[in-house]
């Protein structure tokens, strides 16, 4: 029992990371129907930035601070420079153009940063605590509580402001909501710069389980994507379940059946899902006008 | 313009390729100029595949590079482990290329847009563990050697050698292309990729036309792999990684979904782009991502449209 | 700018590069090198790079080699075999270089091994595997120590201390799955017994089902981790969050200070085989390696500002040993090159004595890697086994 625990609670840690990836693709692709690969790099900016300015004097809050706002910088020159230009590009290149802006901000980092991985110190001390007779890592509590607090702020943003409204009504017809008044190209930009400072997030409240090195950005946004997709890309809920559902069957996966093959197990269930759930597990079907 | 005028309009595309493609060794100082040519060549071959796919049937796959690793395994496995020669490999390994896209696509292709890109992502992502792990057969992540092809009495091993046989096959491969555009089938996959409902209404049948162009577009890749692994006489698995996925898709775009020609461009710039971009060290990266972006972003459409268009705006 | 035009600038801005770039002086001795920059290996290709320039420049500085200067040429193969092998074909065809020194990862290195054998052009390589170097090919040396060394070494150790029961676990990149596959080849002429096997991904977080898995395994009286990079790091704390209290050892893969840093108090009491470089100044003054790991220790850290890394070591001693064999044969001609660096004796390197044959072109054995222990966050050697 202890031992099923343990696989339940790296499945929860490794998800929730996974979760705070997958809730930036949705909010993305939410406003603009752009999936935007470079969100894993959202989260590496977030680690690193942080690593550095600490490293270079600046007292550890703060420097978590100024990452963030690195980091919606980039996110809002990102859509301001690259995805803004481009306008009505068909959906394939949007997303060669955020995987452009992912090799880009790689190659950034490799000369502002460096080639090695860092880590940060856990925000609630290190010492393991005993649950059931698992050893859990503070940390990932901390993680899956940012997970459900983004998940809460997003949900209160959608549903009970203005600004929210507007992200919706950008979200299902773009035309109107310009009919209405709504400044779509502001709406778009703002979901990137919230997806960025999510991803910044992850990235800091992650780096003291999962270190950081300047290429994270790549595995974890595949994973992302693939947790978004599962749960139903559109729905923040359906991010943070697929991505636990993604994370829980990795764990599981290693414990008990293969670990060379987890990942192969996971991506094979991921595929069932969509096969059986065309939409995703939390997905709204959607109505294909003809 | 009747149908065999558009034709000779397409098929002067690929005379002119073909004359190029005979006066280019001239200007080559050395191999390795052959060499990035041959490459250039290998992997346009599965980008006119994948062009297929995307270009004309409008389905996306960011798992195409796992057919490019079934076909190199193939010949790898297959001239290694179970001594069948080489150049019978190539062949297995499209029928295997082929038959294995025909049993996944059954189920994938019934998904559509991002959760179809989820599903090929997934398959290409499983393909590569697979090759990964099995180091019994495949030699692990560090691959294996592929023994050199034997045709008759004659080894081939000098890049020139490869450089005519990869021309020579993309050619074939571009003109089965064309052929297969101007075809019933051809504007099937049109007409699926414009709108699958209309095309089903039409009496298209589009699951059996989807399969079909994927397991098409699949064989296109397995042979371009099992060349890419003859040609360098080794084989690792991320050649089926998904880094080499994004790759392809990337050339598809950057040269223009739908054009022939433009799959020789978009497989061109993505070879050649990082060796020109050497001198640069560490900026290296930066400003290939720039550059990618650079292109999505201006000729959206991909060069060869944009040419085209430049080119019939011109005229006006 | 319209279309047209921006190909065409596109297209001479490439051109411009290309020819800025192949731009070179004469008259000098060219030495290639294709590394991992970047990509999954470049924690080992970034601190080889590193090495090579300073050296190359420091070497320079002291008049160069035979009187003439050296000029390195280095690629990044981003990890990719197929790229190593195109910049091998430049580095012969294009750049023309004397000899080699590079080849991060084993699957670059024996892609790009056909090429240098074809070009009759001396290669030493800078990665781990027993392949590169068994069979013996004519023209390929190497300079770090094989993984398989790397098992015995532990294995040793782990008999002195009368553990005989082991758990592996690995990480499926190309150095674990490596070192793996030796461990398991020689662990019975050594009377060890693998009781169980896990494995985790290169970039994984969590490794703590594995672990569990091993941990509940009876029988079990030491763990072995073959990986490099991060990994390690992250399982070495996960085995201590899970308190498994039995003997850990990692491999050389992670011989650096910055697995310390990063494993934290958890990384007590871990030990590992590495080069002699790892513990500089805790060597005996009368150890004949100290001179060249401290100054090498030094320079690398003042000029890179990086803690030293092994394999920035390995291609210290790469370089060094083609640099002695050109000066020994007077001449920067291949095939003379060739025959002096297969006769290497008693050169002393950040990884050991170097001693090669025409029967071992490595020249390293088992005396080549001290086992330490982590002890109060730093290196401490063990004494050494009878092996």
């Amino acid at each position: 029992m202890a031992e099923f625990l343990q696989f339940f609670f790296s499945g929860l840690t490794v998800g929730a990371v996974y979760a705070l990836v997958a809730l930036g693709f949705t909010l993305i692709y939410n406003a603009s129907d752009v999936i935007n690969f470079a969100q894993g790099e959202f989260v590496m900016l977030g680690g690193m930035s942080t690593v550095f300015l600490a490293a270079a004097g600046m007292p550890l809050p703060l420097a978590a601070g100024a990452a963030v706002v690195v980091t919606i910088a980039v996110g809002l020159a990102l859509h301001r420079l690259a995805i803004e230009p481009a306008g009505d590009a068909s959906p394939v290149t949007l997303i060669m153009i955020t995987i452009g802006a992912s090799i880009f901000l790689r190659g950034a980092a490799e000369v502002v940063f460096d080639k090695r991985f860092h880590s940060l110190p856990p925000m609630l001390g290190a010492p393991p605590l005993q649950i059931g007779g698992a050893a859990v890592l503070p940390q990932s509590l901390v993680v899956l509580a940012g997970a459900g607090i983004v998940v809460v702020l997003l949900w209160l943003m959608i549903d009970r402001t203005l600004l929210g409204k507007a992200v919706v009504a950008t979200a299902v017809n773009r035309l109107a909501a310009r009919l209405v008044g709504i400044d779509t190209r502001r709406i778009v930009g703002l979901s990137f710069a919230i997806s960025a400072a999510i991803g910044a997030v992850a990235g800091i409240l992650v780096t003291p389980i999962t270190l950081t090195s300047y290429d994270v950005g790549t595995l974890l946004a595949l994973k992302g994507f693939a947790a978004a997709m599962l749960g139903g890309i559109g729905s923040a809920l359906g991010a943070v379940v697929g991505a636990l559902v993604l994370g829980m069957l990795e764990a599981f996966s290693a414990g008990y059946l293969s670990s060379k093959y987890k990942d192969a197990i996971a991506f094979l269930v991921i595929l069932a899902v969509l096969l059986t759930m065309p939409q995703g597990l939390l997905g709204k079907g959607k109505v294909e006008r003809v | 313009m009747t149908v065999s005028a558009l034709t000779a309009h397409r098929l002067v595309g690929l005379a002119v390729i073909a004359a190029i493609v005979i006066l280019l060794p001239a200007f080559f100082p050395s191999t390795y100029y052959t060499r990035v040519a041959t490459l250039v060549f290998i992997f346009a071959l599965a980008v006119v595949g994948l062009n297929l796919l995307m270009g004309f049937a409008g389905q996306v796959s960011l798992g195409h590079a796992g057919f490019v690793g079934i076909g190199g395994y193939s010949v790898a496995i297959g001239a290694t482990h179970l001594g069948i020669p080489a150049w019978l490999c190539i062949f297995v390994g499209a029928a295997l290329s082929g038959l294995i896209a025909f049993l996944v696509g059954r189920p994938i292709l019934r998904l559509r847009g991002h959760y179809l890109a989820v599903a090929t992502l997934g398959f290409g992502v499983l393909v590569a563990i697979v090759l990964t792990n099995e180091a019994a057969w495949t030699g692990g992540p560090d691959g294996m050697t592929v023994p050199r092809l034997t045709l008759l009495t004659w080894q081939v091993r000098s890049a020139n050698a490869w450089y005519w046989i990869a021309t020579s096959s993309f050619l074939v491969g571009a003109l089965l292309a064309l052929n297969l555009n101007d075809s019933p089938t051809g504007r099937a996959l049109r007409a699926i990729h414009d709108s699958e409902v209309a095309a089903a209404v039409l009496g298209i049948d589009v699951s059996h036309q989807k399969l079909a162009i994927f397991a098409v577009s699949a064989i296109y890749a397995s042979v371009s792999g099992s060349y890419l692994a003859l040609f360098n006489g080794h084989i690792t698995p991320d050649v089926s990684g998904f880094l080499s996925s994004i790759e392809l898709v990337a050339m598809v775009v950057l040269g223009g979904m739908g054009s022939v020609t433009g799959s020789l461009i978009g497989a061109a710039v993505l070879v050649v782009l990082p060796q020109t971009l050497t001198a640069l060290h560490e900026y290296e990266h930066m400003v290939l991502g720039l550059i990618l972006m650079g292109f999505m972003i201006f000729l959206r459409r991909g060069i060869m449209p944009g040419l085209a268009t430049a080119i019939a705006g011109r005229r006006l | 700018m319209p279309a047209p035009q921006r190909i065409i600038f596109s297209a001479a801005l490439g051109l411009a590069i290309t020819i800025a770039g192949g731009f070179s002086a004469s008259a000098q001795i060219k030495i290639g090198a294709v590394l991992s920059v970047t990509g999954p290996a470049s924690f080992l290709g970034d601190p080889e790079k590193k090495t090579l320039e300073i050296y190359v420049a420091d070497i320079n500085a002291k008049g160069g080699v035979n009187g003439n200067q050296l000029q390195l040429v280095v690629y990044d193969d981003g990890g990719d075999a197929n790229a190593a092998r195109t910049f091998a074909t430049r580095l012969i065809e294009e750049d023309k270089i004397d000899a080699m020194v590079g080849g991060t990862s084993t699957g670059a290195t024996l892609a790009m091994i056909p090429i240098f054998e074809d070009a009759q052009t001396p290669f030493i390589s800078l990665a781990g595997a027993i392949q590169i170097i068994e069979p013996v090919r004519k023209w390929v040396f190497k300079t770090p120590h094989t993984d398989k060394m790397a098992c015995e070494k532990i294995f040793a150790d782990l008999k002195q201390r009368q553990l005989t029961t082991i758990g592996m676990i690995s990480g499926t990149d190309a150095f674990g799955k490596s070192m793996r596959d030796q461990c398991v080849g020689v662990a019975k002429q050594w009377g060890i017994k693998i009781a169980h096997e896990e494995s985790y991904g290169p970039r994984d977080s969590d490794m703590t089902p594995q672990l569990t898995n091993i941990a509940n395994t009876a029988g079990i009286q030491a763990v072995v981790n073959p990986g490099f990079g991060q990994g390690p790091a992250i399982v070495t704390r996960n085995y201590r969050q899970l308190s498994v209290n039995l003997p850990l050892y990692e491999s050389h893969g992670v011989a650096s200070k910055q697995y310390i840093e990063l494993a934290g108090a958890a990384a007590e009491g871990v030990r590992l085989p590495a080069a002699a470089l790892l513990v500089a100044d805790k060597l005996a003054d009368s150890d004949p390696q100290k001179p060249v790991v401290v100054d090498y220790t030094r320079t690398y850290q003042q000029k890179s500002g990086q803690a030293v890394s092994t394999f920035g070591g390995h291609a210290y001693d790469g370089l060094m040993i083609l640099v002695r064999a050109m000066q020994r044969a007077k001449s920067a001609d291949k095939a003379k090159v060739r025959d002096e660096i297969e006769k290497t004796k008693g050169y002393v390197g950040t990884g050991g004595i170097v001693t090669m044959s025409p029967s071992d072109h490595m020249g390293l054995d088992l005396s080549a890697f001290r086992m330490l222990e982590i002890k109060n966050g730093d290196w401490a050697l063990v004494p050494d086994v009878k092996s």
